[in-house]
C-alpha cells in the first residue's frame, strides 16, 4: 500500500492500521476495514488532524458524510474546522423533506439522499467517505450538492483504489486521499 | 438520568441543543414524533457543546473504549472518543462489519433486529461508554450492553442527546446507567 502523503510521518501509522478481509462481503473483493484505525486512538486523530490541516484555512462551511462510515470521519472534521455537518443517507432514513440522487451499483442501483435546505446554494462543501473505489457513491453525493447550489471544493477519504479509476469520475473535482490500496 | 437534573441545570447551552433538534410529526408512521438530530448538526456550536458536555463528563472516568450505535451513534461517538483518548468501537446491523463478530438480538414492535460488533476490538475488563442519538424503550441499547458484558467489558454508561417519555424516570438501564441531555420539546399544532 503505498500514501498519498508519503512525507508526512504520520501516514504510515494510518497505513499499518487498515485492516484487509478477503472475500468480503463476497467473493473476490478485499474489502478495506478501517475499524482498526478507530481502536488506535492516535493513528485516528491523526487521520483527522491531516484532514483538518487541509481543509480549515478553506472557508468550508459543509461537510457532507456518506453513509454510514463517512459519519464517522465527517462529524469530527467539520466540529475541528467549524462547518456543519450533513449526512447523506440511503433511501427512507432521513425524515421530512429529501431530494435523493440514484447511482449505479456493479449490479442494480442504489440511492443517495439528501435534507432539503440544510445546504444553502453558494456553501463551499467537503465530501468525505471512508474510501473510494468506483467513484459511483462519490459522483451522486457530489450531484446532490451542486442541484441545491453548493460548490464542491474537494472530496476527502481515508483510502483510494487507484485501479478502478474513481478519481476519473469526479467531474474534474480535486480528491485527496491519505492512502491508496494497490 | 437527565442532565438538568445532574450537574446542569439551567445551563443554556442545554436549551440551544433542545431547540436545534426538528421534530418531525409522522414519521416513520402515523403517531410517531420524529426527533431529528440532524438540525444539531447544522449548528455548529450546539452541535460542539453536545459533544463538549460529554466529553466533560466522562473524561476522567478511565473510559477507554465509546461504542456507538450505527448509525446516528456514529455521528456523535467518534468526537467524543478522540476528545478522551478512547477507542472508538461501531455496533453495527447485521453483515455490515467484515471478519469475525458477535451478534445480540433486539425485540422491535414488530420482529426482532440484531447488532453486531467486530471480535477483539473491545478486552475484558475494559471501561465503556456507549453513545446513541436517542432512547426510546431502550431495547437497542440494553443489545448494546450485552455485546460489550458478553466480551467482559464493564459498562460505565450510557449516553444520548434525546430521551423519550418511555425513557424518562429510567435511571438504570438493566442496571447500568443512562444519562440523557434532552427530552423532546413540546410542540403545538401538529396534527
Amino acid at each position: 500500500m503505498s500514501g498519498c502523503r508519503d512525507e508526512d510521518p504520520r501516514i504510515h501509522g494510518i497505513k499499518t492500521k487498515i485492516g484487509v478481509v478477503p472475500n468480503f462481503p463476497k467473493p473476490g473483493i478485499m474489502f478495506q476495514d478501517i475499524t482498526p484505525l478507530l481502536l488506535d486512538p492516535k493513528a485516528f486523530k491523526d487521520a483527522i488532524d491531516l484532514f483538518v490541516e487541509r481543509f480549515k484555512d478553506n472557508n468550508i462551511s459543509v461537510v457532507a458524510g456518506i453513509e454510514a462510515r463517512g459519519f464517522i470521519f465527517g462529524p469530527p472534521i467539520a466540529l475541528a474546522i467549524g462547518a456543519k455537518f450533513v449526512p447523506l443517507r440511503k433511501p427512507r432514513k432521513l425524515p421530512g423533506e429529501v431530494i435523493f440522487e440514484e447511482y449505479v451499483l456493479e449490479y442494480g442501483s442504489d440511492c443517495l439522499e439528501m435534507h432539503l435546505g440544510a445546504v444553502e446554494p453558494g456553501e463551499r462543501v467537503l465530501v468525505v467517505d471512508d474510501l473510494i473505489a468506483t467513484g459511483g457513491t462519490l459522483c451522486a453525493a457530489m450531484n446532490l450538492l451542486e442541484r441545491v447550489g453548493a460548490v464542491v471544493v474537494e472530496c476527502a477519504c481515508l483510502i483510494e483504489l487507484p485501479e478502478l479509476k474513481g478519481r476519473g469520475r469526479l467531474n474534474g473535482k480535486p480528491l485527496y486521499v491519505l492512502v491508496e490500496y494497490q | 438520568m437527565f442532565a438538568a437534573e445532574n450537574g446542569l441545570r439551567g445551563d443554556p447551552r442545554l436549551q440551544a441543543i433542545s431547540e436545534a433538534i426538528r421534530v418531525v410529526p409522522h414519521f416513520p408512521k402515523p403517531g410517531i414524533m420524529f426527533q431529528d438530530i440532524t438540525t444539531l448538526l447544522l449548528d455548529p456550536k450546539a452541535f460542539k457543546d453536545t459533544v463538549d458536555i460529554f466529553v466533560d463528563r466522562y473524561r476522567d472516568m478511565g473510559i477507554s473504549v465509546v461504542a456507538g450505535v450505527e448509525a446516528r451513534g456514529f455521528m456523535f461517538g467518534p468526537s467524543i472518543a478522540l476528545a478522551i483518548g478512547a477507542k472508538f468501537v461501531p455496533l453495527r446491523k447485521p453483515r455490515k462489519l467484515p471478519g469475525e463478530v458477535i451478534s445480540e438480538a433486539y425485540v422491535l414492535e414488530y420482529g426482532t433486529d440484531c447488532l453486531e460488533m467486530h471480535v477483539g476490538a473491545v478486552q475484558p475488563g475494559e471501561r465503556s461508554l456507549i453513545i446513541d442519538d436517542l432512547v426510546a424503550t431502550g431495547g437497542t441499547l440494553s443489545a448494546a450492553i450485552r455485546l460489550l458484558e458478553r466480551v467482559g467489558a464493564e459498562v460505565v454508561e450510557c449516553a444520548c442527546v434525546v430521551g423519550l417519555p418511555e425513557a424518562k424516570g429510567q435511571r438504570r438501564l438493566n442496571g447500568t446507567p443512562l444519562y440523557i441531555l434532552v427530552e423532546p420539546r413540546e410542540i403545538e399544532n401538529c396534527y
